[in-house]
């Protein structure tokens, strides 16, 4: 019997980045003299060391990676970051200025999925034209036919003028050549974002067939779909790398971290309550350092007002929270007449609580709403006033990660 | 199971050879590509066109029949050519178009691909096949006028008209040439495409396309040394079965056109990553 031996198979690199930069300029008519003057150095071919020239700036900076088969590295990043950059330069389509990029195997690239698509010609042709440019001989194009027509599922429409096709269906075949191609590197930007979800969902389960076999390079602001895919990960700033590693979790958090901003606004305001004072509070009533709490941690928060106008009865205290796309997600219950609220003259204190917080990772901002009266009119009304982190591994598109127990019915 | 490499770096440390090898390779490689590319732009062309192909000859035959007409009608008073005149004229316009033609495909291919050109990788030299395509698909149109027009006028079928195709080629392979140097700085800046449509209208005057090289004088030497005579006044002695007067000066027109192609194809290839970077698209 022997026993069950590892896979010891080295899997091979596939794309090596060692050391890369990019320069672009910012101004046209400087861009195209810096054109002229680089095709001249290019057909001498210099190696002098390149250095900013005036009005350019560095798109990246000192990249470096390894990719081996099966291994999918996300790559995120503010807009501007350089992530379609480092991409063009992985395709072969424009040089690096610094740095070299080594690249084996076949390489496909799903960046714009109706590259090459002539509107007048009908979707057959434009099947052959799209896989030709893709690299295929045309004895290839006859076999997969079948089966791209079936992926795309535009059988009814394939021999009708691509310019009367709707955007999903463009999508669908040009994603439907791609995909058949059985690339060894496959580079993929931000093309999922475009299409219903039948076919985010088509797209996904043909990455998962082709992941053990192809090493892929993902680029997406949907952080679900990263966190799902990627087992590496890069996070961009400005052309540098932020962030590198295996941990796709703490990535995602930089990167949600760089969008918070402490800009509250005042929806509705009678004068009679002022906001002094709310801070995020830890487990000792200390207050926070940094407003951000581990998922099943208590979040608890102190109110501070300052009353102006003297109130006939307390008023109620309503407390939203919100995430990062603005859905409302959850709200506290409201304060009734026996709740533990600390009422003088001058002002109104309180410290709020919810044990153990299900909420899933992300950045979240409390709404409040103060009302007041038989009726409950409001008296104050201010968005954004605090907002929080809620850290964990996974991203998930849900607003709650509900602990749950399993157990086996008698 | 060995996969391709690619590096990708600033130096560019291949040899020119190395360089030559790879493109001739590509273009042989991505026949299958450019022919889609041809058929696709052809038929682009002429679908939504209810004139369609007639389109391809109009000018040579437009500016052929101006100058019969000047001539016929004594308004212009021209040498006499040997051949009857419409003929003259017409093989002349015809072959002119052609060069010019030719001298601008590099660069008006590439153009139009550019939106592929940024976004996926596929050999360049496709394109400039693609263009060849193009070029010998309306050439084809235009011969059969051409043959045509002989047979009308009574010059009658001369042996050397079979071997028309190779001047035809000649002039292909002498404006690749000269529109593969213009492509990449004519891609950066527009003023190169505008210069070259102004500069082709003068060079015809002083090329025997409508008219023969005087005896003598300051246009005779002109002519004489403008290097697209040959060709034309080749092409031309060939249909209508002259012995070509110009035929050395042909042959070193071609032989100093082949290296300069290779160079010229080396030059492309190294130069379309820096020109992809700054097109707009």
């Amino acid at each position: 019997m022997s026993e069950n031996k590892p896979n010891t198979i080295e899997k091979e690199v596939l794309v090596k980045v060692e050391g890369l930069s990019k320069k672009f300029c910012k101004d046209l008519k400087t861009s195209l003299w810096y054109g002229v003057k680089d095709l001249l150095s290019g057909v001498r071919g210099s190696s002098e060391e390149r250095e900013l020239r005036p009005k350019e700036f560095w798109a990246i900076k000192d990249i470096n990676f390894e990719l081996k088969r099966g291994e999918c590295l996300g790559l995120i990043g503010h807009n501007g970051a350089g992530k379609s950059t480092l991409l063009k330069i992985l395709n072969g389509l424009i040089n690096p200025d610094a740095g070299k990029v080594t690249i084996k195997g076949r390489v496909g690239a799903l960046i714009e999925l109706g590259a090459g698509f002539n509107p007048i010609l009908s979707g057959r042709e434009n099947i052959y034209n799209n896989g030709a440019i893709l690299g295929f001989s045309r004895k290839d194009i006859d076999a997969k036919l079948d089966k791209i027509i079936a992926f795309a599922e535009l059988e009814e429409f394939i021999d009708m003028p691509v310019q009367h096709y709707s955007s999903g269906m463009k999508v669908r075949l040009g994603f439907a050549v791609a995909a058949q191609m059985e690339p060894d590197v496959l580079i993929v930007d931000e093309v999922l974002a475009v299409g219903d979800l039948g076919f985010v969902l088509k797209c996904f389960k043909t990455i998962d067939t082709i992941l053990p076999n192809t090493a892929i390079i993902f680029v997406s602001h949907n952080m679900p779909m990263v966190s799902r895919i990627c087992n590496q990960i890069i996070l961009m700033e400005h052309g540098c790398t932020q962030f590198q590693g295996q941990d796709v979790g703490k990535a995602i958090d930089l990167y949600y971290t760089r969008f918070s901003n402490n800009e509250n606004s005042v929806v509705y305001d009678d004068g009679v309550l002022v906001l002094e004072e709310i801070n995020i509070l830890d487990s000792n009533l200390k207050k926070k350092k940094e407003p951000t709490l581990k998922w099943k941690e208590d979040l608890q928060f102190y109110f501070r007002f300052k009353i102006i106008e003297k109130l006939k009865q307390p008023p109620t205290f309503k407390i939203i929270i919100f995430d990062i796309e603005q859905r409302p997600v959850a709200v506290f219950e409201e304060n009734t007449e026996t709740s533990n609220i600390l009422y003088t003259d001058s002002s109104i204190e309180f410290i709020i609580t919810h044990r153990q917080v299900q909420l899933t990772k992300g950045i979240y901002s409390i709404n409040l709403l103060v009302a007041n009266g038989p009726i409950a009119s409001p008296i104050l009304r201010l968005n954004d006033v605090i907002k929080f982190q809620v850290f964990h591994e996974k991203d998930i598109w849900s607003p709650f990660l509900l602990s749950s127990e399993f157990s086996i019915p008698k | 199971m060995s996969l391709e490499t690619r590096v990708y770096q600033k130096e560019r440390t291949i040899k020119f050879a190395t360089l030559l090898k790879a493109s001739l390779g590509d273009m042989y490689h991505s026949r299958f590509l450019a022919r889609q590319l041809a058929e696709r732009d052809i038929k682009a062309q002429y679908r939504q066109s209810y004139l369609g192909v007639i389109w391809a000859f109009v000018t040579p035959l437009a500016t052929a029949a101006v100058w019969i007409f000047l001539s016929s009608s004594g308004t212009v008073s021209l040498s006499d050519t040997g051949v009857p005149y419409p003929v003259y004229v017409f093989s002349g316009t015809l072959i002119w178009s052609i060069i010019v033609a030719s001298i601008n495909s590099p660069m008006q291919s590439t153009q139009a691909a550019k939106g592929i050109l940024t976004k996926i990788n596929f050999p360049k030299e496709a394109l400039l096949l693609s263009g060849i395509y193009k070029l010998l698909f309306d050439s084809s149109i235009k011969i059969v006028l051409l043959v045509l027009f002989v047979f009308m006028y009574g010059v009658g079928f001369h042996w050397s008209l079979l071997l028309f195709p190779i001047a035809m080629l000649g002039a292909i392979l002498f404006g690749t040439t000269l529109g593969l140097f213009i492509t990449p700085m004519g891609l950066l800046y527009k003023d190169i495409s505008k210069i070259i449509a102004f500069g082709m209208q003068f060079l015809m005057y002083v090329t025997p396309v409508v008219y023969a090289i005087p005896k003598t004088g300051i246009m005779k030497t002109l002519m004489s040394w403008n290097p697209i005579t040959p060709i034309v006044l080749t092409a031309r002695d060939l249909v209508v079965g002259f012995t070509p007067e110009y035929l050395n000066y042909f042959c070193v027109v071609m032989a100093v056109c082949i290296p300069l192609l290779f160079l010229g194809l080396i030059i492309y290839r190294i130069s379309i990553p820096i020109i992809v970077e700054r097109l707009s698209a």
